[in-house]
């Protein structure tokens, strides 16, 4: 070991780690401060409209695990969707089954909290994918709902 | 005499029975001295967490308690609720005393250190020897950690520990040889009476080993080979588990109030300051050094095991020798001179010769440890 | 009497806190010097090569997010140019210059990881790790901005990006231009001039030039090297012909050259970035492509320059609207082969370091 610098390299060294100690830390306290996330973003869960939804299955062949099972009946002349459930446990949320609905009856959910102690609770039936105060689509593929999000927290603008 | 001494005189004179006013007071100089010690040794934990934290951006622990405060006791009880393991073929009594000789070092060191005039245990006349005696009993406690684990990895680290704490004991003794040229007396109440100017500003390159051998003696980042989880094994406590893991955990913090402790005493004057009641200042002081000791932890990375022997034996002992040597000299011609009126002088002249023999020593004395080895 | 000595044997194992994931090397040990390195991978090996086959082209867009989990959008990039190649399909000009914007704050990001745990394997404690992290989620949060996830992307798409970028992109990556030479410059002077990093690490692990090149070892390791080659300026894909930066090269092949080498090439970065931002034209950011696409039969090979190395991607294809056959040539497996040579001779604490300058990432070794 040589000391090229003569110490001044350790010196300029210690310097910098004081002057980060004098600044506010970057971290967030969770549970009680939250960022907010993206507009865009892709949470672990999907919110369908019944009402717009045919029973074509589109999404269900462009997943690329097959996490989505739809059983539809026929009544009269239309198809009424009987089970549509999601297997949130597989799911990787690439959102290929958002942009593939041809009839925008699809879209990705805001939560990203859902961990839950049993394996068959994870897997969402017809009713919990129905949209709710709790539970908003958010706006990957839909510009026009994206507007109306709040903004995300960006981590470049905080000092 | 010191408030113990006047505690038995005091006992004496109400009469109380010859073996009782000997054992009273010393019962209680040993408890206060170890609640002192154990404060400030969750003090310091504290500081660590909390230091390291701020210098990462981060708050460090903040859960446990209001601001974090706690945290070790939680640790405590996870550490102390642990089972217990002994490995089969271990030497059972080595392996047991071990950490007990560790903390014990620590403890013992305490009976000599003055936080006020008149505080402490007993003034004995020699009391830097008795420091540096009792402080080589660290290298004993972690090679007996590392033969009674029966383990050939440990005994590899702990054999690597204890050529490290032998090998910068040196540099160490001769910095505190410096010192006591200049102050004549070993005790450490008499240290610091003499300290007009702190003895910080008279041996600035006297400081610079001393606190460089210190903290590769405390296994302290950037020596801390010991506790290195980058490397295959974490160490001569490998085979510990429980409240044993515990004591040395409290040993190492020991170690570093009581070495902080001899730092303020030897070279930051003590418990002298202008308006804060003394011992206070002794506490600031203390905390001062604990806070350096964590400001280099948080930068700086670790140096291999060759290179830590070549900058104790090749850096820090001829610059040790020629502070001596520069020391001695400036004491002779001090009657000539005037010392103890007006020693500013000797302050610029001991911080040029300070940078001229660092200088010099980086680029005569220091050769590159080890290397690519032909295989 | 001569001591009878033997070599010892040591697995560092899967579980190890500093191989960069699940990386099992056997040491043969003399004392404290290294004889012998066997490496020994496979345990992160999911099969998505085989998996590919049984996806249609659009659905491997996400399986390929996997490879290099560290840089994912490079692998997504390399895929895609794969296809386009295959199938002949033209990508707009505005989507060519946000593939490009996103690919170099990629490469940024990946480079932040791999000299934070550099300095984490040196042996200080966590600092400029974290230190980098909090750049690294800046550039995290502008592609949650994007795309809406921060780890694995699943944004490009065949024929250009899945959506255009939103108003608040470009305002905010021009300020994150602005102030990071700034903290390259505080970083380089916490580690650059550090004795104990230098003496950690100059001469410790050095490749040579010619046996870094028959080795096939690519990316920065091959650049400390001495060598000129990087594939953005010898065999030019995308648009990066029309932007000006300099390729840095190291002299002396080791571990602080290769350190040297990633935060000169982050400076490269973000002068391309400048250069592309201003150059950023309108249009549409995806051409019309069918949902099923089914290229015609033949086979194509597409190379990038990803933050680790050469990333190429072969595809075979049999008309219809899986893959018949996709090989992935990973720079992370490429570069282990030379782990023998930079280790032998070395002592065990300079093994972790010689083995995170490499900058490798287990799910490209293993796929």
């Amino acid at each position: 070991m040589k000391f090229e610098h003569y110490g001044l390299g350790l010196a300029k060294g210690l310097v910098v780690t004081l002057k980060h100690a004098l600044r506010r830390p970057m971290t967030t306290q969770y549970p009680e401060e939250k960022l907010v996330v993206s507009r865009r973003f892709r949470g672990y869960e999907l919110v369908w409209y019944e009402d717009k939804c045919t029973g074509c299955a589109t999404c269900a062949k462009s997943c690329p695990q097959g996490n989505i099972e739809i059983v539809t009946v026929q009544q009269g002349d239309l198809y009424k969707v009987q089970k549509f459930e999601l297997d949130t446990g597989r799911c990787m949320a690439c959102g290929l089954c958002v942009e593939a609905c041809p009839y925008q009856a699809l879209y990705m959910g805001m939560g990203y909290e859902r961990a839950r102690y049993r394996r068959r609770e994870v897997v969402l039936t017809k009713e919990d994918l129905k949209p709710s105060p709790e539970r908003q689509p958010s706006g990957y593929a839909y510009p026009e709902v994206a507007e109306k999000l709040p903004e995300q927290t960006l981590l470049v603008y905080r000092k | 005499m010191g408030i113990l001494g006047h505690f038995q005189k005091w006992l004496v004179e109400h009469s109380v029975p010859d073996w009782a006013s000997y054992v009273v007071p010393a019962l209680t100089g040993i408890i206060i001295a170890l609640l002192f010690l154990f404060l400030m040794i969750i003090v310091f934990i504290y500081l660590e967490r909390r230091g390291l934290g701020r210098f990462q951006i981060r708050p460090g622990p903040n859960r446990a308690g209001p601001w974090g405060v706690l945290q070790a006791f939680a640790d405590f009880i996870k550490i102390v609720t642990k089972e217990d393991i002994v490995p089969y073929a271990a030497d059972k009594p080595v392996h047991f005393l071990a950490p007990v000789v560790s903390f014990f070092s620590a403890i013992m060191i305490l009976a000599v250190i003055p936080i006020q005039k008149d505080a402490y245990i007993t003034n004995l006349n020699i009391g830097i020897l008795y420091v540096s005696a009792i402080s080589s009993l660290g290298a004993i406690a972690i090679f007996m950690a590392g033969y009674g684990s029966n383990n050939k990895y440990s005994l590899i680290a702990a054999m690597r520990g204890v050529a490290q704490l032998i090998s910068y004991e040196v540099p160490v003794l001769l910095a505190i040889a410096g010192v006591l040229l200049i102050s004549g007396s070993l005790g450490m109440v008499d240290i610091v009476e003499s300290q007009n100017v702190p003895f910080i500003l008279l041996q600035p390159l006297g400081f610079l080993i001393f606190f460089i051998g210190v903290g590769a003696e405390l296994n302290r980042s950037p020596s801390d080979l010991m506790e290195a989880e980058s490397e295959l094994v974490t160490g001569y406590h490998i085979e510990y588990s429980g409240m044993k893991f515990a004591l040395f955990y409290l040993g190492e913090y020991g170690h570093m109030v009581v070495a902080s402790a001899v730092m303020t005493t030897i070279y930051l004057s003590g418990w002298k300051g202008p308006i804060l009641p003394p011992a206070m200042w002794f506490l600031v002081k203390m905390v001062l050094v604990c806070l350096v000791f964590v400001w280099i932890r948080a930068t700086f990375p670790r140096i291999r095991v060759d290179q830590l022997m070549s900058l104790a034996w090749k850096f820090l002992l001829p610059l040790a020798l020629l502070n001596l040597f520069a020391t001695a000299l400036e004491v002779m011609w001090q009657d000539k001179i005037g010392w103890e009126q007006f020693p500013w002088p000797f302050v610029f002249l001991n911080l040029g010769l300070a940078i001229v023999f660092i200088l010099v020593g980086s680029k005569l004395l220091f050769k590159t440890g080890g290397g690519q080895v032909e295989v | 009497m001569v001591l009878k000595s033997e070599p010892m044997l040591i697995s560092m194992g899967p579980h190890h806190p500093s191989t960069h994931g699940v990386f099992r090397m056997r040491l043969v040990l003399d004392g404290e010097v290294i004889v012998d390195v066997e490496p020994m991978v496979g345990y992160l090996h999911r099969g998505i090569e085989k998996l590919a086959e049984t996806r249609t082209y659009t659905q491997v867009i996400p399986l390929t997010d996997r490879l290099d989990y560290l840089g994912s959008m490079t692998n997504n990039w390399a895929y895609v140019i794969a296809v386009e190649k295959l199938a002949s399909i033209k990508v707009p000009e505005r989507a060519e210059y946000l593939r490009v914007i996103i690919g170099e704050l990629m490469r940024i990001s990946s480079h932040l990881m791999a000299t934070g745990f550099l300095g984490n394997e040196l042996g200080c404690t966590f600092t400029p790790l974290l230190y980098m992290f909090r750049e690294r989620e800046k550039i995290m949060d502008f592609f949650e901005m994007v795309c809406g996830q921060r780890l694995t992307y699943n944004y490009m798409r065949i024929g250009g990006m899945s959506q255009d970028i939103p108003e608040e992109f470009l305002p905010a990556v021009k300020k994150f231009v602005a102030e990071m030479p700034h903290y390259i410059d505080e970083y380089e002077q916490l580690l650059s001039e550090n004795e104990i990093l230098l003496a950690r690490t100059k001469g410790v692990g050095i490749l040579p030039r010619n046996l870094a090149i028959s080795s096939s070892v690519t990316g920065p390791v091959l650049r400390a090297s001495g060598v000129q080659w990087d594939l953005r300026k010898s065999d030019p894909y995308s648009i990066y012909d029309r932007f000006e930066f300099d390729i840095p090269t190291g002299t002396v092949s080791d571990v602080y050259d290769r350190y040297l080498v990633r935060i000169q090439e982050m400076r490269q970065s973000i002068r391309i970035l400048e250069q592309a931002i201003k150059q950023l034209p309108a249009g549409e950011a995806r051409s019309k492509v069918p949902l099923l696409l089914r290229p015609p039969v033949g086979e194509a090979y597409a190379h990038i320059e990803s933050p680790k190395g050469e990333l190429g991607f072969y595809l075979v294809s049999d008309g219809s609207i899986a893959p018949y056959r996709c090989r992935i040539r990973a720079p992370s497996f490429t570069n282990i082969t030379a782990l023998k040579d930079m280790l032998v001779g070395w002592k065990i604490a300079d093994a972790v370091v010689i083995f995170g300058s490499i900058d490798i990432v287990l799910g490209e070794v293993d796929r």
